[in-house]
């Protein structure tokens, strides 16, 4: 057993933990909470629900492999879904033209926060934090009060259901219930690929694993540091550009609220998922899982009915502590053995 | 030349960052509007003499900042990072204070405890949460910021579980005085709360070695190992100073609304905290520290703050023009524009020289 941990790289290590812990998770739930999340539109909701927060996971795990942070992709994302709003219900704009918007938002924040961080040398956290403070202030100063938005050609976008064949289910009436998707979930599935294969496959992929592992050896190789620190940040901030569209989508409204404490959220599931705060270590399909655990441990925590709003709160940050700490004791554990 | 040494040694003072910003924003407010130094005696509710003005709100509400920039001073310098947590942990301390002074019933006449055995508690279970910081950071090796967002996130939950999210309202007069007048006295109280607390922290500072070892720590951990410090012990030190710090700013902040609004206390504090200690002069990653610096950067930020709410920007949007701040600031005081300008200097300096040498 103990060779067998040995052989495993960090990455696979963590990913195995974080499958197994879903899946106990999610039988704990079959069992303690009836048949309702044996039902496969269940399973689909809480994807519903959390198609943005994988897109922001996504980035968030990025630039946490490549040793550096990001806590701005919440206010991003308010940010996003306010000039969306706005956009769309004061100016007549249209669904392409708001698309473009969320894009340049992020592309903008990617690009600044970028530069600062790597060609400037400025602490990850301040730059983002300030991104973050900056975002939010900024939401209110665009639009102070929430609405709901009322586009047409928006609103048929954001009702479009995708039908998962075979998945449905018979209601209490008898009638066959089709099992469906909303279209960000299509859009969270494809960033999970195509970040799966920019990390796996391409020489840039390996680079922010080579950088975040050890930034000084990265040098030595030849890879350009500053440049691939550049880049995670930039595709962070792309991706929060598309999650906060995405949430768009998901609410229809725009507010200053929206996505409070979705930066934590997207951490915890990094976390969660396996990557580690060091950098160096991480994969994008453990970081889907974390998502899928933190939303399926936020289900049993409602469903419990520990409905009021301090236990959500307080559970994820107790599973964060405890994934902190396991990382922590597993990577202790591993260093003791590889020196013997 | 002497005169240009001088000027140098001035210049190069830490204290002196704060400093300019400070006289650069007096001299803008001077210039945009003299009324804004304005100071009026009047007579609170309960004739007792008052001063009011803005430059008495900047003294009033940045002794609390003050009193959390000491305690993130400390924590920065040793663990070269920042407590994000700083705002929930008020909410937290604060929560404890008033379910200590009011007990079981939230609306009683009487106080439950003394004033001063709620504060200890509060100041008590303040100095548990940054002890829980502390370990996460100094013995599991977490990065703080990170190891703080825990508490961060649950923090306000914990604070509104406390009180079983009921808002507990004091009723007895004599908790107003901590955030409010006492009576004769004209000027604000927490002022001379965070006088009080500076003595304390000079104290410590000068009778014991803490100042030394948070340094050498912050400097170089392995190194203060060597010489036979404890680092880990250190760090959860400092992160319990900042506890006690946070009770101080609890028992202000409460006292001012002799109630808690958990969700809204001490909101976006952390980012005031931070800026007061990077307005300082204080390296973020670590290392030397200078308190009184961190202590002006604070009276300055709340100057900001005030200056920006005159011009009518409301309290949602000031978190923008703070951002935009904070950014200008670690810009300049980055290594790699600092050369860049300290190089453009010396071109200038040479150039002068060359053309002096060829006149």
């Amino acid at each position: 057993m103990k060779k067998k941990l040995m052989n495993m790289s960090d990455t696979n290590l963590l990913l195995t933990i974080t499958i197994v812990v879903f899946v106990v998770m999610y039988l704990c739930a079959i069992i303690f909470e009836g048949k309702g999340f044996l039902k496969p539109q269940t399973f689909f909701n809480i994807l519903n629900a959390n198609a943005a927060l994988i897109i922001l996971s996504c980035g968030l795990s990025l630039v946490m492999i490549t040793g550096s942070i990001d806590i701005s992709v919440g206010g991003i994302t308010a940010l996003v879904s306010m000039c969306c709003a706005v956009y769309l219900d004061y100016h007549g704009g249209s669904v392409f033209g708001s698309v473009m918007i969320a894009l340049g938002i992020g592309l903008a924040f990617g690009l600044f926060q970028g530069l600062l961080i790597a060609y400037l040398d400025i602490q990850p956290f301040i730059v983002t934090l300030a991104g973050m403070f900056f975002a939010r202030g900024m939401t209110t100063i665009v639009h102070t009060n929430p609405f709901n938005v009322e586009n047409e050609a928006f609103v048929a976008l954001k009702e479009t259901r995708i039908i998962v064949p075979g998945m449905g289910s018979y209601n209490k009436n008898g009638t066959y219930v089709n099992a469906y998707v909303e279209i960000g979930v299509i859009v969270a599935l494809l960033v999970v690929a195509i970040m799966f294969v920019l990390l796996r496959k391409t020489r840039q992929g390996r680079a922010f694993y080579a950088v975040g592992g050890n930034g000084q050896s990265a040098l030595m190789l030849g890879i350009n540091v500053k440049r691939t620190k550049f880049i995670a940040h930039l595709i962070c901030g792309i991706l929060a550009g598309i999650g906060g569209y995405v949430y768009f989508l998901h609410v229809g409204s725009g507010a200053a609220s929206h996505a409070s404490g979705a930066e934590m959220n997207a951490i915890a599931s990094s976390i969660i998922g396996g990557t580690m705060l060091t950098g160096g270590v991480g994969n994008i399909i453990g970081t889907l899982f974390g998502v899928l655990s933190l939303s399926t441990i936020q289900n049993i925590v409602s469903s419990a009915g520990l409905d009021q709003a301090w236990w959500t709160g307080i559970t994820i940050a107790a599973m964060l502590c405890l994934f902190l700490v396991i990382q922590s004791v597993v990577m202790a554990r591993k260093k003791k053995m590889t020196k013997k | 030349m002497k005169t240009g040494n001088i000027f140098q040694k001035i210049f190069r003072r830490q204290i002196m960052i704060p400093l300019a910003a400070f006289l650069l924003l007096a001299i803008f407010n001077l210039v945009a509007d003299p009324s804004f130094y304005k100071i009026t005696l009047g007579y609170n509710s309960a004739g007792n003499p008052v001063l009011s003005g803005y430059l008495i709100t900047i003294l009033d509400y940045g002794s609390e900042l003050a009193i959390l920039a000491i305690g993130m001073t400390l924590v920065t310098a040793a663990s070269g990072g920042q407590d994000i947590s700083v705002g929930a942990a008020i909410a937290i301390s604060g929560s404890m204070l008033l379910r200590c002074l009011c007990g079981a019933d939230t609306r009683s006449e009487n106080l439950n405890m003394p004033i001063i055995c709620a504060f200890l508690i509060s100041m008590v279970v303040a100095g548990l949460f940054g002890a829980f910081n502390g370990v996460l950071v100094a013995y599991f090796k977490i990065q703080p910021m990170v190891a703080t967002l825990i508490l961060f996130t649950a923090g306000r939950s914990i604070a509104a579980w406390i009180n079983n999210n009921e808002l507990p309202i004091v009723n007895d007069q004599s908790f107003a005085i901590y955030g409010g007048f006492i009576p004769g006295i004209p000027i604000p109280m927490p002022f001379f709360i965070a006088v009080i607390v500076m003595i304390i922290t000079w104290l410590i500072l000068k009778f014991t070695n803490l100042g030394l070892y948070v340094q050498s720590v912050g400097i170089n951990e392995k190194s203060s190992r060597l010489n036979g410090l404890n680092p880990e012990l250190l760090k959860v030190l400092t992160f319990v100073l900042l506890g006690v710090c946070v009770s101080v700013a609890a028992l202000i902040k409460t006292s001012r609304l002799m109630t808690i609004n958990y969700s809204v206390i001490a909101k976006d504090i952390e980012m005031d905290a931070i800026l007061a200690v990077a307005l300082g002069g204080n390296a973020l990653s670590g290392g030397k520290f200078n308190i009184p610096a961190s202590i002006l950067g604070a009276y300055v930020i709340q100057f900001l703050t005030t200056t920006l709410y005159k011009f009518n920007v409301s309290s949602d949007a000031l978190s923008a023009y703070k951002a935009v701040v904070v950014i200008l600031l670690v810009v300049f005081s980055s290594e790699s524009v600092r050369g860049w300008i300290g190089g453009l200097f010396k071109k200038s300096v040479a150039v002068k020289a060359g053309k002096e040498a060829k006149s």
